[in-house]
């Protein structure tokens, strides 16, 4: 073929005395000696008795990628006196291949793997999470001296720092908070309606919709909002400050990370995640009332009923929740940042851990409120 | 003048990002089988005009031919032949973090062409033997030094002995011998297989140990302000900006007084 890449050749020459010679010619680089590697290899295998000459005297050109060609032939294990040697090669492509010492890329056998025993890898295991949960415990300690720290000087608060974070984590985070509260007041009003129908009580499904916004699902959902768009970018953000030595800089600086970067996102996340979940509250009961106005209920009723049923109590429930909730998920991000090994996926890895451990740490934290409430009779 | 087409010429470029033009009206040309270099001080322009050289960015105005291809608007599979042809060491190295050093370097050759895997990782392996790492191929990018990841990556962009290699910044960070080691290497592939080099520096010793020709950027006038051989351009310049680089002279608003 005349294409460019199959213009190496690899021919049979005349034997000369007790050797066998392989002729090479033409272009050798990555693209062409592809095509003949596999035949070089084979004429070599065929002829495992006697010394083989290759002739590369037609050679016009040789990368490295045709120098790799030689050198795999040069590397081959073969019998005493059935060498394999490589001759007219012009200079200066003879100079390339000599600056490899074909011994030195002998094939290797892969390691042997090794199965671990299963007590090892469980041990393995279980120190994981050992260590994980202390260095949670140790990051809550430190962040909250840290906290403490920063409370003792108020006036040393850089207030730009957190009152931006809170814009881009709250005011930001607004619309879509606003969309998923309200879904989910119509979404539960629906379902609940379809239920309890058939025994005429669709005057109830407010008091149903009232709790459970108020009291579950307001903050949660707006802590799995926060989870997904802030823990995630403060991991994002302070893992990728720590691959770049930013971080390094902090400390070499005197300044503790903790108190410069986590300090601030957990204070803003505190303040945030009530706001949002009170905003999620409204648009929820809103989408409740949208829901049960198809069914024929009037808005009049249907807040009746919120009222009647709702205290006080299942409102600031709800937001004391949202307050912790947002402690979780704004440490967890920065913690996970922090944690950041080297690497682009280190920093992926980090944004995922956080999006999770802030969900599970938030739905975790739920379920001890709701053994809480309960002692308290709320 | 050599009777052969220039490797790459550069014909009135203006370049630079957004609006923003950090170089006006440039014009040279890179012969086949030289090591050119671009100089200039910091924010000259010099790691701009590399971009624009390897085609990642477009021009403003004006044209860089790259064996004869219009880098800027050539598309589909011209392009990719055409980039092909090059190779690009970053300054960081920017070699995947995900990937050892030897996939590091098999990723070209695995995307390009049809080698035997054997093959693939032998000539891997003796391209990072050619910059002295064969024993970290197995190695992650971050469980190597800054300088094996530099060499590393100039690894990578050889993997597919390109006509035309563009190293940024290649010693910067390196110690004197392992520097000196990697000049050696650039001039023994430039005779060895005329590979063309495009080297962005302004380490001294190595621009008078590798470069034919160098062309010297200025900031204020965003434009080439001397263009020849090192040792011409140290010796014979008038011009104060490069008399200062080649000497190692402070700015005069920056001299002790």
């Amino acid at each position: 073929m005349p294409s460019q890449s199959s213009n190496a050749l690899l021919e049979a020459g005349p034997p000369e005395s007790d050797a066998a010679v392989l002729r090479l010619s033409g272009r050798l680089d990555a693209y062409s000696v592809g095509h003949l590697w596999d035949a070089a290899l084979a004429a070599l295998a065929t002829r495992t008795s006697v010394p083989v000459i290759v002739d590369a005297s037609g050679v016009a050109y040789c990368d490295v990628a045709g120098a790799a060609l030689l050198v795999d032939l040069l590397r081959r294990p073969r019998a005493p006196g059935a060498e394999v040697s490589v001759r007219n090669l012009r200079s200066p492509f003879d100079r390339l291949l000599r600056q490899f010492d074909p011994r030195g890329f002998e094939e290797r056998p892969p390691p042997p793997r090794l199965d671990e025993p299963l007590a090892e890898r469980v041990g393995e295991v279980g120190i994981a999470v050992l260590r994980e949960a202390y260095e949670r415990v140790a990051f809550v300690g430190e962040a909250a001296a840290a906290a403490v720290d920063t409370l003792a000087n108020l006036r040393r608060i850089r207030w730009r720092e957190p009152v931006l974070i809170a814009q881009r984590m709250g005011a930001d985070a607004v619309p879509i908070v606003v969309l998923v509260g309200f879904l989910i007041g119509v979404i539960l009003a629906f379902q609940t309606a379809v239920a309890i129908r058939d025994f005429g009580a669709d005057v109830f499904v407010a008091n149903a919709v009232a709790l459970a916004v108020l009291r579950e699902l307001g903050p949660l959902m707006t802590a799995i909002v926060l989870a997904g768009r802030s823990g995630s970018a403060f991991a994002a953000e302070i893992g990728t400050m720590k691959v770049n030595e930013e971080i390094d800089a902090l400390i070499t600086m005197g300044v503790s990370p903790v108190q410069f970067l986590v300090v601030p996102r957990m204070l803003a996340g505190f303040l945030i995640a009530p706001l949002l979940t009170a905003i999620a509250n409204f648009v929820g009961l809103l989408g409740g009332a949208v829901a049960m106005r198809t069914f024929g209920i009037p808005f009049v009723t249907y807040f009746h009923q919120v009222q009647s049923i709702a205290t006080l109590g299942d409102l600031f429930g709800g937001l004391v929740k949202a307050f912790v909730f947002g402690l979780l998920v704004a440490g967890v991000g920065c913690l996970q940042g922090l944690k950041t090994g080297e690497g682009a996926s280190a920093v992926g890895q980090s944004t995922t851990h956080a999006v999770v451990g802030g969900i599970i740490l938030v739905i975790a934290a739920d379920s001890i409120f709701a053994v809480i409430f309960n002692i308290l009779g709320l | 003048m050599s009777i052969e087409p220039a490797v790459i010429r550069v014909e009135h470029l203006t370049a630079g990002y957004g609006e923003r033009a950090l170089l006006e009206d440039l014009s040279f040309e890179v012969q086949r089988g030289e090591v050119f270099a671009i100089l200039g001080g910091s924010g000259s322009g010099k790691s701009t005009l590399l971009k624009h050289l390897i085609g990642l960015f477009p021009p403003m105005k004006g044209h860089i031919w790259l064996d004869g291809i219009d880098i800027a608007t050539v598309q589909g599979a011209a392009r990719l032949l055409a980039l092909r042809s090059i190779g690009v060491a970053y300054q960081s190295g920017a070699l995947f973090g995900s990937l050892t050093l030897a996939q590091n370097v098999r990723f070209p050759l695995e995307e390009y062409t049809e080698l035997p895997d054997e093959a693939i990782e032998l000539i891997a392996r003796m391209k990072l033997d050619l910059v002295g790492l064969r024993d970290f191929a197995d190695s992650l990018p971050a469980e190597v030094s800054g300088g094996m990841q530099k060499r590393a990556a100039i690894a990578r962009a050889m993997a597919l002995d390109p006509a035309i290699v563009f190293l940024d910044e290649p010693s910067a960070g390196l110690d004197p011998v392992t520097s000196a080691g990697l000049d050696q290497l650039i001039l023994r592939l430039k005779h060895g297989l005329g590979i063309t080099f495009v080297v962005v520096t302004h380490e001294l010793p190595s621009i008078f140990a590798i470069a034919d020709r160098v062309i010297m950027l200025d900031r204020q006038s965003r434009s080439i302000v001397a263009e020849g051989r090192p040792q011409e351009l140290r010796d014979h310049s008038e011009i104060p900006v490069v008399h200062q680089f080649f000497n190692r002279q402070p700015a005069a608003g920056v001299e002790a007084g």
